[in-house]
C-alpha cells in the first residue's frame, strides 16, 4: 500500500468513530461600519506603525511625488512594469526628474546578479488595500513579476484609496478568491523586518527596507 | 475553560461545606472563617463528617482509578439540592469541572454530573450570591492578593476577591506584577519539579515583596503554602493568609490578625 | 528521531529534562533572556487584541480547525487534486524518514547541491538539515534566527524565535567568528550583514525548501507566515520549491484563513499582522518571468494520524504553531525551550512530542507542569492543554483502567512504589472513618512533625498541622 493510502485509510477508518462537523460563524471578522476616511486613516496609521510610508497623491501628482522621494533617496534607477498604466505613464512623461527607468522583461536567469545587486527601487501597481492591518494586496504576474516587490532595497506600491477594504476577510471575498488564486498572491504589510536578534527590530533583512505607499485619493 | 455563563442560584437557607483536606489539616481557621461569614448572612451550615478529599492529588497525578475511589466518597455527602461552597478555587475546580469527566461512563456519571453543577467556590459565592456587604473594623493596612490559577481559570473568580476586599474602606489593595502567573505550587508538581517550582515561587514573593505590603492574601491554602512559606524559609517581609480569615478577622474588630 | 531513523540527527536525550532544567534555572543570562522576552510578548499579545471580541474569535479559529479535522480526509484529497492541477506535485510521507526521503529524492533528480530553507518546523521534526547533509547537500537556514542557530550548531529554543535564548553579545560574536562580521553591538549592522551573506546564498541555491501554515483545499494554495522575506526568496529564487508540511495543515477555504490569520499573528508576536502573507499556488507559468518551475508539496503524517483516532487528543492537531502558550507559561520562562530537548518546546511541545517520540521517550513532559492553564487560557484555537497534560499523565501511569491508555509507549512511568503509595492514598481517604483517625492523630501527635518534608522544604518552611482538624472543630461547634 503507498503511504498515501496508508496515510488515508488511517484517517478514514478513525477508531473514533465520524467526527461531528461545527457550525462556523465569520460575523466576528465583519466589520462594515467604517467610512472611506476611516479606512484611510486607519491603514495610515497601521502600516505607519510597522515602518511604513504613506504619501497622499492624486492622478496629477503622483509622479512629482514619486520623482522627489526617489531623489532624496539618490536612487539611481527604478524598475517599473512594462503594460501597467503606471509603467507606461512614467515612460511617456520623458521626465529628467526620474533616474533610469528599468523594465522586468526577460526571465530572472538571465539578469538575476543585476537585480540583486544594481536595482535601487520599484515601483508596482496593488490590487487595493486593507485597513485593518494596513495590508496592500498583490498579485505579481509576467507585468510586474514577483521579485519586483521583494528584491530592490525600496518598494513603491500604488494604491487607489477607492480600493481599500476594510479587512482580509472582506476583500477576498469582494475579489472572489475562492474562484481561483494566482500562481503567486501576496499581502505586504511594511518592509522586511526580523526582531529575531534580541527583539530588537531591524528592517531590511532579506526584502525591501522601506515600502513606500503612493495612495491615490 | 471557565463556563461561559455562570447562572448563579438565589441566596439558599443552607449550604453544605466542603472544607478541603488542606484547610482541613493545616489551615481549619480558614474554614471557620468561611463558615461564620455564610452563618453571619444567614445561611445554616451543613457540614458532612463524611468529607475528606476531592481526588485531585491523585487525579492531576494521573491515577485516575485512585481518584475516582475517592471521589465517589464525596459523591453522597450532598444529598439535598444545597448548593455546595468551597473555600478553594482548586477543590471547587475539581469538583465542578473535573468530576463529570472523572464519572463519565460510569454508573456515577448523572450524579457527579448534578454534584458538580452545585459546586461554588466560597468568596463568588458570598459575592455574588449572598450578596455580602462588609463593614470594615481594622486598622489601615496594605495587602497584596495572589488568586490562584484554578480560582481565576476554572472557577473564573480572578474579580471576586478584588471586589469583597474593595469594600474594606481600610484595606489599600495593591498589585504585584504578573498577578495572574502560577506561583509554582501545583500540587505534586512542587515536589516533583522543585527547582522549577522553587525558581516560580522565589519571583512570586519577590513581586509580591515589591508591593510593599506586608501581607497579601490568597484564595487557596495550596498557594499560601507555598508563597508563605518560601518567605518564611528564606526571611522575606511578607507573610499570608487565607482571605476569608482574613476578610473574617477585619469586620470582627480584630485589625486583620489571624487567631 | 525513532530508533529505526536511518539517519542520526543531533540526538538529544529527552529523558534528561531535569538536569536541563535546572542548569536554565540556575543561568541568570536565560533566565533574564527568556523573562524579558517573554513579557515584551505578552503585554504585545494583549495589545494587538485590543477591539476585537477575542472570546468570539477564539471560538471561531477553534471551530475552523474542527471543521477542518472532521473532514481532514476529504479535505487531503481535494487538496492534491486541486494542487496537482494547479502544477503542484503531491507527495506523501508516513514518518519523518519517508519525508527526508522524498526531498532527498527531488534533489537528487535535479543534481542538487544546495538546499536554502524558510523557517520550517515540520523540517525541524525531520532533521532534514542533518540528513541532507549527510546525503552531500549542503541545507542553509535563511530565517535570521533559524541561520544563528545553524551557525551555532543548536536547535531553536522557540517555535517561532529560534535565537530567543541569545542577547546581541554572543550573536555578535558568533557571527564573527563563523563568518568574518566585525564585532558589534549594532542590530542593524548585524542584520545587514546576514542579509549580504544570505543573498549570494538565495542566487546560488539549486532548492528552496519551506514550510507551511495553512494549505487551502478550494483553490490549492500553500499561505507561508513570514516577516523577513526570506520565505518568499526561498519559495520564489531557486528553480525548485519544496514545501514540507504536517497533513494536519489543511483547511477548506481562503475565508477559513481569514479567520486563523486574524489569530496567528496577534497570538504569536502580538503583530496584526506580518509583513508578508504568502500565497503560492503553482510553479512559474511559461509566460512568468520568476518563480519556481518546480513546486512540491510533502504531506508529512509522522504520528498525527495515531492522535487523530482518539476523540481527546485530537485536539492537539488544532494547532496553529503560534508559540502563545510557551509564550505564557511560567515553567517554559525558567528553564527556556532547550530544557525540553524537543522539536516542539513548552505546553504544545508537551501534548504534541509524547505523540511523536512514544510516550516512554517523553514520559517526563506531561509532568513538568503546574497545570495552571495559562497556556490553554490564551490558545488561539482554545485547545484544553491542561487537560490534555492530565490525560498524558495518566496514560504515562496506566492509570485509569476505565479508559486504557493508546499513546505508544504507555504506561512507562509506572512505578510499583509510586501505584502503592497512590493506592494506600485511596484507601485513606475513601474511607471517611479511617481519614478522621488518621488526620485526627496526625493533629495530636503534631509535636512530632518532622520540619522537613523532601523537596518540599529546600525551598519552603514546612506546612504546620493545626492543633485541631476542621472536622473536629466542626464537631465541637455540632455541625
Ligand atoms: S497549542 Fe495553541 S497556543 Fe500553543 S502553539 Fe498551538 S495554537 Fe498556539
Amino acid at each position: 500500500m503507498s503511504s498515501r493510502e496508508t496515510i488515508l485509510q488511517r484517517l478514514r477508518n478513525r477508531t473514533g468513530g465520524e467526527l461531528t462537523v461545527p457550525e462556523c460563524d465569520f460575523s466576528v471578522l465583519v466589520r462594515d461600519d467604517w467610512s472611506t476616511k476611516e479606512r484611510i486613516e486607519r491603514f495610515e496609521k497601521m502600516i505607519e506603525s510597522v515602518h511604513g510610508e504613506v504619501h497622499h497623491c492624486t492622478e496629477d501628482m503622483w509622479m512629482d511625488r514619486l520623482a522627489e522621494l526617489l531623489n532624496t533617496r539618490g536612487a539611481r534607477n527604478l524598475l517599473i512594469p512594462k503594460q501597467h498604466e503606471i509603467g507606461q505613464a512614467l515612460r511617456d512623461a520623458g521626465r529628467d526628474d526620474l533616474p533610469e527607468l528599468l523594465i522586468y522583461d526577460e526571465p530572472i536567469e538571465s539578469w538575476q546578479g543585476h537585480l540583486f545587486n544594481e536595482v535601487d527601487a520599484s515601483i508596482t501597481s496593488t490590487r487595493g488595500g486593507i485597513a485593518e492591518t494596513g495590508s496592500l494586496i498583490l498579485w505579481p504576474n509576467d507585468d510586474e513579476p514577483r521579485l519586483m516587490s521583494l528584491v530592490p532595497p525600496v518598494h513603491i506600491a500604488v494604491l487607489k484609496a477607492s480600493e481599500l477594504y476594510t479587512t482580509f476577510h472582506e476583500a477576498m471575498k469582494a475579489q472572489n478568491w475562492a474562484a481561483g488564486m494566482p500562481t503567486n498572491a501576496l499581502l505586504i504589510s511594511g518592509p522586511s523586518k526580523t526582531a529575531d536578534i534580541e527583539q530588537t527590530l531591524a528592517y531590511g533583512v532579506h526584502g525591501p527596507k522601506e515600502l513606500i505607499v503612493l495612495m491615490i485619493e | 475553560m471557565v463556563d461561559p455563563i455562570k447562572v448563579y442560584p438565589s441566596k439558599p437557607a443552607k449550604v453544605y461545606f466542603y472544607g478541603t483536606c488542606l484547610v482541613d489539616m493545616f489551615y481549619p481557621d480558614a474554614g471557620i472563617a468561611g463558615v461564620e461569614l455564610l452563618e453571619r448572612e444567614g445561611i445554616e451550615v451543613l457540614f458532612p463528617q463524611d468529607q475528606t478529599c476531592c481526588g485531585q492529588p491523585a487525579y492531576t497525578s494521573g491515577y485516575h482509578d485512585q481518584a475516582r475511589s475517592v471521589a465517589k466518597a464525596q459523591l453522597d455527602l450532598f444529598p439535598g439540592d444545597w448548593p455546595i461552597v468551597v473555600p478553594s478555587g482548586s477543590c471547587g475546580g475539581m469538583m465542578r469541572k473535573h468530576y463529570p469527566d472523572l464519572f463519565k461512563d460510569t454508573p456515577d456519571e448523572v450524579k457527579a454530573a448534578e454534584v458538580a453543577g452545585r459546586v461554588w467556590e466560597l468568596t463568588d459565592f458570598l459575592l455574588n450570591v449572598c450578596h455580602i456587604k462588609l463593614e470594615d473594623l481594622g486598622e489601615p493596612t496594605t495587602v497584596a492578593m495572589h488568586t490562584s490559577c484554578s480560582a481565576r481559570r476554572e472557577m473564573g473568580v480572578a474579580e471576586v476577591g478584588p471586589k469583597l476586599l474593595g469594600q474594606l474602606k481600610n484595606v489599600n489593595l495593591v498589585e504585584q506584577i504578573r498577578p495572574e502567573e502560577c506561583c509554582g505550587f501545583g500540587g505534586t508538581f512542587a515536589v516533583r519539579h522543585p527547582e522549577i517550582s522553587g525558581a516560580m515561587v522565589s519571583e512570586k514573593v519577590e513581586t509580591l515583596v515589591d508591593t510593599g505590603a506586608k501581607e497579601f492574601v490568597t484564595t487557596d491554602c495550596g498557594c499560601l503554602m507555598n508563597i508563605a512559606g518560601y518567605a518564611e524559609k528564606n526571611h522575606k517581609p511578607v507573610s499570608g493568609q487565607h482571605i476569608l480569615s482574613f476578610l473574617w478577622a477585619r469586620t470582627q474588630g480584630k485589625g486583620g490578625q489571624q487567631s | 528521531m525513532s530508533e529505526t531513523a536511518e539517519h542520526t540527527g543531533h540526538h538529544i536525550d529527552v529523558k534528561q529534562f531535569h538536569p536541563r532544567a535546572q542548569a536554565a534555572i540556575h543561568n541568570p543570562k536565560i533566565r533574564k533572556n527568556f523573562r524579558s522576552a517573554m513579557d515584551g510578548l505578552m503585554s504585545k499579545r494583549k495589545t494587538a487584541f485590543e477591539g476585537w471580541d477575542l472570546e468570539t474569535l477564539r471560538d471561531l479559529g477553534a471551530n475552523v480547525r474542527l471543521r477542518a479535522l472532521a473532514n481532514l480526509p476529504d479535505l487531503l484529497e481535494q487538496l492534491e487534486e486541486k494542487l496537482t492541477e494547479n502544477g503542484i506535485k503531491v507527495h506523501w510521507a508516513v514518518d519523518a524518514d519517508e519525508a527526508c526521503r522524498i526531498v532527498r529524492d527531488i534533489c537528487k533528480a535535479r543534481d542538487a547541491k544546495t538546499v536554502i530553507k524558510g523557517k520550517s518546523m515540520v523540517s525541524e521534526e525531520m532533521e532534514l538539515n542533518h540528513y541532507l547533509e549527510e546525503q552531500g547537500i549542503e541545507a542553509l537556514e535563511s530565517d535570521l534566527g533559524e541561520y544563528i542557530v545553524q551557525l551555532a550548531d543548536e536547535t531553536p529554543s522557540h517555535i517561532i524565535m529560534p535565537a530567543i535564548h541569545k542577547n546581541t553579545g554572543e550573536i555578535s560574536q558568533l557571527l564573527h567568528d563563523k563568518t568574518g562580521t566585525d564585532l558589534s553591538n549594532d542590530v542593524e549592522y548585524l542584520t545587514a550583514s546576514a542579509r549580504q551573506q544570505l543573498r549570494e546564498k538565495f542566487m546560488n541555491a539549486d532548492v528552496g525548501v519551506s514550510g507551511v501554515n495553512f494549505a487551502v483545499a478550494e483553490t490549492g494554495t500553500l499561505c507561508l507566515v513570514e516577516n523577513e522575506g526570506n520565505g518568499r526568496m526561498t519559495t520564489t529564487v531557486p528553480p525548485c520549491h519544496i514545501a514540507v508540511t504536517g497533513i494536519e495543515k489543511v483547511v477548506p477555504s481562503m475565508e477559513d484563513v481569514s479567520a486563523l490569520l486574524a489569530l496567528l499573528t496577534r497570538s504569536a508576536t502580538g503583530q496584526h499582522i506580518t509583513t508578508y502573507f504568502n500565497m503560492i499556488s503553482g510553479p512559474r507559468k511559461a509566460e512568468e518571468l520568476d518563480g519556481p518551475e518546480e513546486v512540491h508539496l510533502v504531506l508529512v503524517d509522522n504520528g498525527r494520524s495515531a492522535i487523530y483516532q482518539d476523540d481527546e487528543l485530537l485536539d492537539t492537531l488544532r494547532c496553529i504553531r503560534c508559540g502563545a502558550c510557551m509564550n505564557h507559561c511560567p515553567v517554559y520562562t525558567r528553564v527556556g525551550g532547550h530544557a525540553y530537548g524537543t522539536t516542539y518546546p513548552g505546553p504544545i511541545g508537551k501534548i504534541l512530542m509524547p505523540h511523536l517520540i512514544g510516550l516512554d521517550e517523553g514520559r517526563h513532559l506531561p509532568s513538568a507542569s503546574s497545570l495552571c492553564g495559562a497556556c490553554g487560557e490564551v490558545c488561539p484555537v482554545k485547545i484544553p492543554i491542561p487537560d490534555l497534560l492530565v490525560r498524558l499523565r495518566q496514560e504515562s501511569v496506566d492509570g485509569d483502567k476505565l479508559h486504557p491508555a493508546k499513546v505508544r509507549g504507555h504506561g512507562a512511568k509506572r512505578s510499583s512504589m509510586e501505584a502503592m503509595i497512590w493506592k494506600g492514598w485511596a484507601w485513606m481517604h475513601a474511607s471517611a472513618g479511617i481519614y478522621r483517625f488518621g488526620t485526627g492523630a496526625a493533629s495530636k501527635f503534631r509535636a512530632l512533625q518532622p520540619s522537613k518534608a523532601g523537596a518540599w522544604t529546600d525551598y519552603r518552611t514546612a506546612p504546620k498541622l493545626a492543633a485541631k482538624t476542621l472536622h473536629q472543630r466542626m464537631k465541637e461547634r455540632g455541625q
